[in-house]
C-alpha cells in the first residue's frame, strides 16, 4: 500500500528523514513513534504530496510521489497536526467544502454520516469557534474520512486532548482498522501505539526499527513470565535453572521470573517440573515490559 | 469548477463574517460614490454663467467640450479628479480579501489541510482571485451605477450629463476597473505567499494605490490630464501588468515553502 525506498528530506543543512526503506500493508496499522523533530511530520507530508522529497521514492496506492500527486491526494485521507478547520464557519460547512474539494458524489449524505458518527451531528450548525479541542479533532478525523479514503494518516490524533476525548478518538480509529483501513499513525503516545499499531516503526531521522510491539519487546528484552508460589521461591530456583529451555531465572520473594524464548510452549513443562518439586502455584502471567522501555532503550541507544 | 466555486463561496462567507472586511467593501464604494456627488450637489448652484472659470487650470480645458461654460467645466473637472479616486474601490476593497486569503490560512493553519487535497494550485489562486475580483469590481459598478443615478438627478446642466456619460468614463469603469481589480488581488497574493502576518500583508498590498494616487495628484496639480487616450493606455498596460502578475503569483506560490518555512 505504501512502499518508500531510500526516500529522503533535507531543509537545506538540516536532515530531516534520512534514507528511508519501509514497506506498509494493506489494512495494516503503522506506527511512527519518534521524539520531536524526528522527521515523523516531514514523512507524513512527503507521503500525502504536502512537500517533495530530496531523494528516493515513495509509492502510495500505487501512485508515485512526485509524479501522480493529485492521484495520491484523492486516494489518502490526513489528520494534520493541527485540526486547522474555519473557526467562523458551522462544523457542517467545514465538511462540506472538503467534500466538494475531494470530489464527493454525494456531498451532504457524506458529511452527514461522518457528523452523525463522531456525535457532532446536533452540533452541526455551529461555528467551530466555540468547539472544544476533542470536538475539533473529531471534526478533523471526519474531513479526512469523508471521501473514503483506503490510506489514513493520523498526526498526533490524540495530542492535548482530555482523557475521556482520547479514549473517544482511540476507539474510533479502532473502528476504522475493523473497516480495514490501512493507517499510519505518527504518535507520542506510546500506549496508544502499543494498542491501535500491527507494527511500529522507531524514528530518529532515521528509521531505527520497524516490528511488532510484542516482538520488539522480545528482541530487546525477551519474554520475561512471573511464576507466583505460595511461599518462597527461592528453593526452586536451581530446578528450573536444570531445565535445557531456560535462560535467565530469579527468585524475588514468592514469585519466580524466567526468561523464556516461547512461553507459549515451555510453560507446561515448567508447570508440571515445578509442582514434580513441591511448588504450589498461585499463577502464572507474562511480565510485560512497556512500549515505552523499548522506545527509550532504542532512541537512547541511536 | 466545483472546487474552485467552493472556495469562492467558503472565502465569501468568512468575508461575510468578518466585520471589520465587510465594512470596507460597502464603506469604500459608497465614500467615494459620495463625494463627487456631494462635489455635484454643492455646486450646482454655480448657474450656467462663467462664475468659477478661473479656477479650472488651463490645462483642463481640453478634456472639457468647447460648449461647456466655466462652472460646468469646473464641476466636471472636479468631478472627474474624483473619479480617479473611485477608481481606487476596485484596488482597495481586493487588499482587504486577498491579504487575508493566504497568511490568514497560514495562520489558521488551515492551508495544510486545504493543500493536502486535490485542488491544484491554479484552481486554488483562481478561487482566491475570483473570490477577491468578483466582489470588488461589482462594488466599483454599483458604486458607479448610484453615482449616475444621483448626477442625472442632481445636475440641471445636459452638456454636464452628456460629460459624465462619456465612453471614457465607462470604459475606466467596466475595463479599467476589473484590471485594476485583478493587478491588486495578484498583488496581495504574491505579497501574503512571502509574508506571515495579515497585517504586514495588507499594508505591502496598499501600496498598489500608490500609482493611481499619483495620478489623482497629478491631474489636481495639472500636470497629467486623464482623457480617452490615457485611460486607453492605463488599460493596456494593466493588461500586461496582470498577465505578468498572475504569471508571478502562481510561480511564487510554492506550496512546500509555505508550509515549512512559514512560523
Amino acid at each position: 500500500m505504501i512502499q518508500t525506498e531510500n526516500l529522503t528530506k533535507r531543509f537545506g543543512d538540516v536532515l530531516a528523514v534520512d534514507d528511508l526503506s519501509l514497506t506498509v500493508d494493506e489494512g495494516e496499522v503503522f506506527g511512527f513513534l519518534g521524539p520531536n523533530g524526528a522527521g515523523k511530520t516531514t514523512t507524513v507530508r512527503m507521503l500525502t504530496c504536502l512537500i517533495g522529497p530530496t531523494s528516493g521514492s515513495a509509492v502510495v496506492n500505487g501512485h508515485v510521489v512526485g509524479r501522480e500527486n493529485t492521484a495520491i491526494r484523492r486516494t489518502v485521507g490526513i489528520l494534520t497536526e493541527t485540526p486547522g478547520m474555519y473557526d467562523s464557519l458551522s462544523a457542517e460547512y467545514n465538511l462540506e467544502l472538503y467534500a466538494r474539494l475531494y470530489e464527493v458524489g454525494d456531498p451532504k449524505a457524506a458529511v452527514e454520516k461522518y457528523l452523525r458518527m463522531l456525535g457532532l451531528w446536533e452540533r452541526r450548525a455551529e461555528d467551530v469557534g466555540t468547539f472544544s479541542k476533542g470536538m475539533r479533532q473529531k471534526l478533523a478525523i471526519a474531513r479526512a474520512l469523508l471521501h473514503e479514503p483506503r490510506i489514513l494518516f493520523l498526526d498526533e490524533p490524540t495530542s492535548a486532548l482530555d482523557p475521556e476525548s482520547a479514549l473517544l478518538i482511540r476507539d474510533f480509529v479502532s473502528g476504522l482498522r475493523k473497516q480495514g483501513r490501512t493507517i499510519v499513525l505518527c504518535t507520542h503516545n506510546l500506549d496508544e501505539a502499543d494498542r491501535l499499531c500491527d507494527r511500529i516503526g522507531v524514528f530518529k531521522s532515521r528509521l531505527l526499527v520497524v516490528d511488532t510491539p510484542a516482538r520488539l519487546r522480545s528482541q530487546l528484552f525477551g519474554r520475561k513470565v512471573v511464576f507466583h508460589l505460595r511461599g518462597a521461591a527461592k528453593p526452586f530456583v536451581d530446578s528450573v535453572r536444570a531445565l535445557p529451555f531456560s535462560q535467565e531465572v530469579r527468585a524475588v520473594d514468592n514469585k519466580l521470573v524466567l526468561t523464556l524464548d516461547d512461553p507459549e510452549a515451555h510453560n507446561p513443562d515448567l508447570v508440571r517440573a515445578l509442582v514434580g518439586v513441591g511448588a504450589d502455584i498461585q499463577f502464572v502471567g507474562e511480565l510485560r515490559r512497556s512500549l515505552e522501555d523499548v522506545y527509550l532503550q532504542l532512541v537512547r541507544s541511536s | 469548477m466545483n472546487k474552485i466555486q467552493a472556495i469562492v463561496r467558503k472565502e465569501w462567507a468568512q468575508v461575510y463574517r468578518n466585520r471589520l472586511v465587510l465594512l470596507s467593501i460597502v464603506f469604500m464604494p459608497l465614500l467615494f460614490t459620495a463625494i463627487p456627488l456631494i462635489i455635484l450637489y454643492t455646486t450646482r448652484d454655480m448657474g450656467s454663467g462663467t462664475a468659477g472659470a478661473t479656477e479650472v487650470p488651463p490645462q483642463f480645458a481640453q478634456i472639457c467640450s468647447a460648449d461647456m461654460v466655466g462652472a460646468e467645466c469646473f464641476q466636471y473637472y472636479m468631478v472627474s479628479a474624483f473619479m480617479l479616486m473611485f477608481m481606487m474601490t476596485p484596488l482597495i476593497i481586493p487588499v482587504n480579501i486577498a491579504a487575508f486569503s493566504i497568511v490568514g490560512e497560514k495562520t489558521t493553519r488551515s492551508l495544510e489541510p486545504l493543500l493536502a487535497t486535490p485542488i491544484t494550485t491554479v484552481e486554488l489562486l483562481a478561487a482566491k482571485n475570483l473570490a477577491a475580483t468578483i466582489p470588488a469590481v461589482l462594488a466599483t459598478w454599483l458604486g458607479f451605477g448610484l453615482f449616475l443615478v444621483g448626477a442625472l438627478l442632481i445636475t440641471t446642466s445636459n452638456r454636464l450629463v452628456s460629460a459624465l456619460l462619456n465612453p471614457m468614463w465607462l470604459v475606466a469603469v467596466l475595463v479599467v476597473g476589473p484590471l485594476l481589480a485583478i493587478l491588486s488581488v495578484n498583488f496581495s497574493m504574491m505579497v501574503s505567499s512571502r509574508v506571515n502576518d495579515p497585517r504586514v500583508a495588507e499594508q505591502l498590498s496598499a501600496l498598489v494605490i500608490l500609482p493611481l494616487l499619483a495620478l489623482f495628484f497629478g491631474q489636481i496639480s495639472g500636470f497629467i490630464v486623464v482623457n480617452q487616450r490615457v485611460v486607453l493606455l492605463m488599460a493596456a498596460v494593466l493588461l500586461l501588468l496582470d498577465s505578468g502578475l498572475i504569471w508571478l503569483a502562481v510561480r511564487l506560490f510554492e506550496r512546500e515553502t509555505i508550509l515549512t518555512r512559514w512560523r
